[in-house]
């Protein structure tokens, strides 16, 4: 059975603070929350339309290269840009990807934008991200226990 | 993050290049990974070079270095989020070589292609359906506020759900062959670590029919598109160029191995069934001053005219045959349309590519009624050797991996030559030929940008590997006159 929150972390491990996104999914997967699915991976595809299908809840979680410290917490909507890479798509575009497969969206979706500071490839995770993915996880296990 | 700094340089300094100036980007553009473009004013004002900017795989080659030559296919994974499984092969055949693996078992070839093949469908269905229909379907002149993938899903619903659809086959078929859904394992030195089950095997097969019926179709809609605007679509950032591309033994188009063949843009024959680890002896890699990225050219005919184009229209024009039969028609049909006016244009990429889809579909069915996929007899080893070369046909064109490992098993050198790189050439030529076309006067236009980004869309180059995270940049342009005086720019509002 589908359970009804999912929760998507985008990100590269391998890329300093790109790996926010990984790296709160796997600190939620140890508290093995019940009514909880958690899904990462590098970039976000069309197809993730599918696994939103049905759900009470969506989050993505990744990190920002801009924006407010330690997180921005936002309700997101389908959006309908056109992108010139297929090399990466927006929780946006994942949405209204939905209305292309006749998905039922998700009642509500959120961005979970953590911030990050530096992307360099084999770069460690920076201690400003570190402290920002805490305040971040307080926030997300707050809600998520709460549903 | 702020806007990053733009500096004027001193010309060349080649006697033989027109008095051009280039502008240097700060290497914090490049980190972000968004796409650039700067097109060179001549001091006629007509465009005399176009210059994508490109993050690519900067620094990855030092990041593997002094790593266990095991853990390399798994790690080179991380180069790429759209084709992890390209690299995950190509390291593995470069490390078959390592240990001395020459020739595989069949459990272990027939798996490790029929991943690459789920690869390749999901990556050209991604391409054609979600990135390049929006345009192809509208018109490139259209709306931007109706040519998108919620136009789509209106005026074509049923383009828009194939196409997921397809994709999904395809992450299943690399789901099941590669153990998980991101970063598989499977593919080891001398092997694979797994095979398929029954249950697996008839899982994908239930699919497999109607990927190819769909695949069919796409075909017929790429052609479709072609012939509704043929004038257009012969013209559009077309350009005459040599090609490179891997065939099979018999000359059969062949993604997962096989010998080097490079043609020239007149179709002579530069070198045919080339054995790969050799690459080096005929092809060279420029390195330029405003580009990360280095120019790949063909040793024979040098760096100015020696550049090459890699991928889907390179594969289908120059194999001698595909070998599975919806997918060689089609081929045939693409050939001799208009007297091979859609096999010379840039927009003839996008039928071919869906050629190699419907390939991909035939191949995957094939193979999952091949009992070879259900055998325990996964890995074989030789002996050891030093150096290792791993090429194959990734999504986007041909990608070679080539690695030193010492004798304590680490990666002492690393070489990667990605599809993007191949091409590199290839798109600055096609973009500069769309903005010879579309550009009036000193002032950048939105019509110009759309252009741009169509001709870029053709080539779908690597512009975000470096990471994607939120708040980066689209594609932005910028103007340069002959003075070297950046007189206009323009970001794309796209997402």
């Amino acid at each position: 059975m589908t359970a009804p929150i999912l929760v998507i972390g985008i990100g590269n491990p391998s890329r300093g603070d790109d790996a926010l996104g990984p790296l709160c999914i796997e600190r939620l997967a140890a508290l093995n929350l019940p009514g909880v699915e958690l899904l990462t991976d590098f970039q976000l595809q069309v197809e993730y339309a599918l696994d939103l299908s049905g759900r009470e809840q969506v989050v993505f979680v990744d990190a920002a290269v801009s924006g407010p410290a330690p997180y921005a917490f936002r309700p997101v909507g389908p959006a309908t840009g056109l992108a010139h890479t297929s090399h990466a798509i927006s929780p946006e575009a994942v949405l209204a990807a939905c209305e292309r497969v006749g998905v039922t969206p998700p009642k509500s979706t959120w961005i979970m934008a953590i911030r990050g500071y530096g992307f360099e490839l084999g770069q460690a995770l920076s201690p400003g991200a570190k402290d920002n993915l805490e305040a971040a996880l307080l926030r997300l296990v707050n809600m998520l226990a709460a549903q | 993050m702020t806007e990053p700094g733009k500096h004027f340089s001193s010309p060349s300094g080649k006697g033989s290049e027109p008095p051009l100036r280039r502008v240097a980007i700060d290497p914090i553009s490049r980190v972000e990974g968004h796409g650039k473009v700067t097109l060179l004013l001549d001091d006629q004002d007509r465009v005399q070079q176009a210059r994508l900017h490109i993050v690519e795989f900067r620094g990855f080659e030092k990041f593997i270095q002094g790593r266990p030559y095991w853990e390399v296919p798994v790690m080179v994974q991380r180069l790429c989020g759209i084709c992890p499984v390209s690299h995950h092969l190509a390291a593995a055949k470069a490390m078959d070589q390592i240990i001395g693996a020459h020739v595989l078992t069949p459990t272990a070839e027939k798996l490790r292609r029929l991943m690459h093949y789920g690869q390749i469908l999901q990556s050209h269905a991604l391409h054609f359906f979600h990135l390049s229909s929006p345009d192809l379907l509208f018109g490139f002149d259209s709306d931007v506020a109706r040519r998108n993938i919620v136009g789509v899903a209106q005026a074509y619903p049923d383009v828009a759900k194939k196409g997921v659809l397809l994709r999904k086959f395809g992450q299943e078929v690399i789901r099941v062959t590669a153990g998980k859904r991101v970063h598989g394992t499977s593919a080891v030195p001398g092997g694979v670590n797994k095979n398929l089950s029954r249950d697996e095997r008839e899982y994908l097969l239930k699919d497999a029919y109607q990927a190819i019926a769909w695949g069919r179709e796409a075909v017929a809609l790429a052609r479709q598109l072609f012939e509704q605007d043929l004038a257009l679509y012969e013209a559009f950032g077309s350009f005459a160029a040599h090609s490179l591309t891997l065939v099979g033994p018999d000359g059969a188009m062949d993604l997962y191995h096989g010998g080097l063949r490079a043609r020239s843009l007149q179709g002579e024959t530069l070198f045919d069934h080339l054995a790969y680890e050799n690459y080096g002896d005929f092809i060279t890699e420029e390195v330029k001053a405003w580009s990360y990225m280095k120019f790949p050219y063909f040793n024979a005919w040098g760096p100015e005219a020696g550049w090459y184009r890699v991928g889907p229209l390179s594969r289908v024009t120059q194999c001698d045959f595909i070998p599975t039969p919806f997918a060689d028609h089609a081929r045939r049909d693409f050939l001799a349309f208009h007297d091979g006016g859609a096999a010379r244009a840039t927009l003839g990429t996008h039928w071919a590519r869906m050629i190699e889809l419907l390939h991909a579909a035939e191949t995957i069915k094939d193979l999952l009624h091949d009992d070879d996929l259900l055998g325990d007899d996964l890995l074989v080893k030789g002996e050891r050797q030093a150096r290792g070369v791993g090429v194959i046909e990734a999504p986007r064109g041909t990608l070679i991996h080539d690695y030193t490992v010492n004798e304590d098993d680490l990666v002492e050198r690393c070489n990667l030559i990605v599809s993007t790189t191949h091409n590199n050439q290839a798109m600055n030529e096609s973009i500069r030929v769309v903005a010879r076309q579309h550009l009036d006067g000193r002032q950048l236009t939105e019509g110009l940008l759309n252009h741009i980004e169509v001709a870029i869309r053709a080539f779908d180059p690597c512009l975000s590997c470096a990471t994607h995270a939120l708040g980066k940049m689209p594609l932005a342009v910028e103007l340069v006159d002959a003075s070297g005086q950046i007189v206009d720019t323009l970001e794309s509002r796209s997402v």
